[in-house]
């Protein structure tokens, strides 16, 4: 799975003005709503259900990234949108550090296998350390989604 | 003291695969010893102590992944490790699982 599978190119936010995680979550959900991906009666619906997930442990997966993230009966498809937060945001992170990066993600129930896949390309880019460098400095939408293309096209990773 | 590395093979149990939750179910556990824990997927070898890493196995239910253990406590990390395995990373129960089949493609 690549990242022009599951990123909505119209909702990425390159400087998040939130400071909290709940902040965040909602100022990431409004970016999917605007980008006309979710419903906008299910938004409290889906920021509730990110919240609940997170209290069962942070998605703040260590390097400054986070992946907050749920399943969700509105959505046809996985949906997810890319966030950058500059002087980045206290996530709970399990390594302590502060998230300058968040990919959040919503999944249909039925479809956990690619949820799995969307974390394996996550995950596997982010390993390479430019690329994680350059997302964090990006200062547009249009950065974020020129560095997602790259990737895509194998220019940071092979294989 | 070390000792040659151990292996065991151990299979995704739960519906949801080797997500953010056992993954960092995983890392905890694996932290709890002394022995180097490593784990693969085809032939690829990850740390068992970073998400990321596991993260990239992207198992999904049925898969098969090898474990290796090297140090003291290889053997009581390796039925450690295959006893969460087994167990499904304590998330067979949840209603939402039982009755979705994984969609593979």
């Amino acid at each position: 799975m690549k990242f022009a599978d599951f990123i909505q190119t119209g909702a990425i936010q390159a400087s998040l003005q939130a400071t909290t995680k709940e902040g965040v979550i909602e100022e990431l959900v409004q970016s999917l709503l605007d980008a006309g991906q979710i419903d906008a009666e299910q938004r409290e619906d889906i920021v509730a259900a990110i919240m609940k997930r997170e209290e069962l442990g942070s998605t703040g997966i260590g390097r400054g990234v986070a992946v907050p993230h749920t399943k969700h009966p509105s959505v046809q498809k996985l949906v997810g949108t890319v966030g950058v937060s500059e002087s980045g945001v206290d996530f709970d992170s399990l390594d302590g550090e502060r998230v300058q990066l968040f990919f959040l993600l919503i999944s249909p129930p039925e479809r956990p296998g690619d949820h799995l896949r969307a974390l394996e390309n996550i995950s596997r880019q982010l390993r390479d350390e430019t690329f994680c460098r350059f997302l964090k400095q990006s200062k547009s939408a249009d950065d974020v989604q020129q560095l997602l293309q790259e990737a895509d096209d194998n220019q940071f990773v092979s294989g | 003291m070390s000792n040659a590395p151990s292996n065991r093979m151990v299979t995704v149990r739960n519906p949801q695969g080797l997500h953010l939750r056992p993954a960092d179910m995983l890392v905890r556990l694996a932290t709890q010893f002394e022995s180097t824990l490593r784990i693969s997927k085809d032939g690829q070898w990850v740390d068992c102590n970073s998400i990321l890493s596991l993260l990239t196995l992207g198992a999904t239910q049925g898969t098969q992944l090898e474990v290796s253990a090297e140090g003291s406590d290889a053997e009581s990390a390796l039925a450690a490790i295959y006893a969460l395995f087994e167990a499904g990373f304590h998330e067979m129960n949840e209603i939402e699982d039982t009755a979705n089949p994984i969609v593979d493609r």
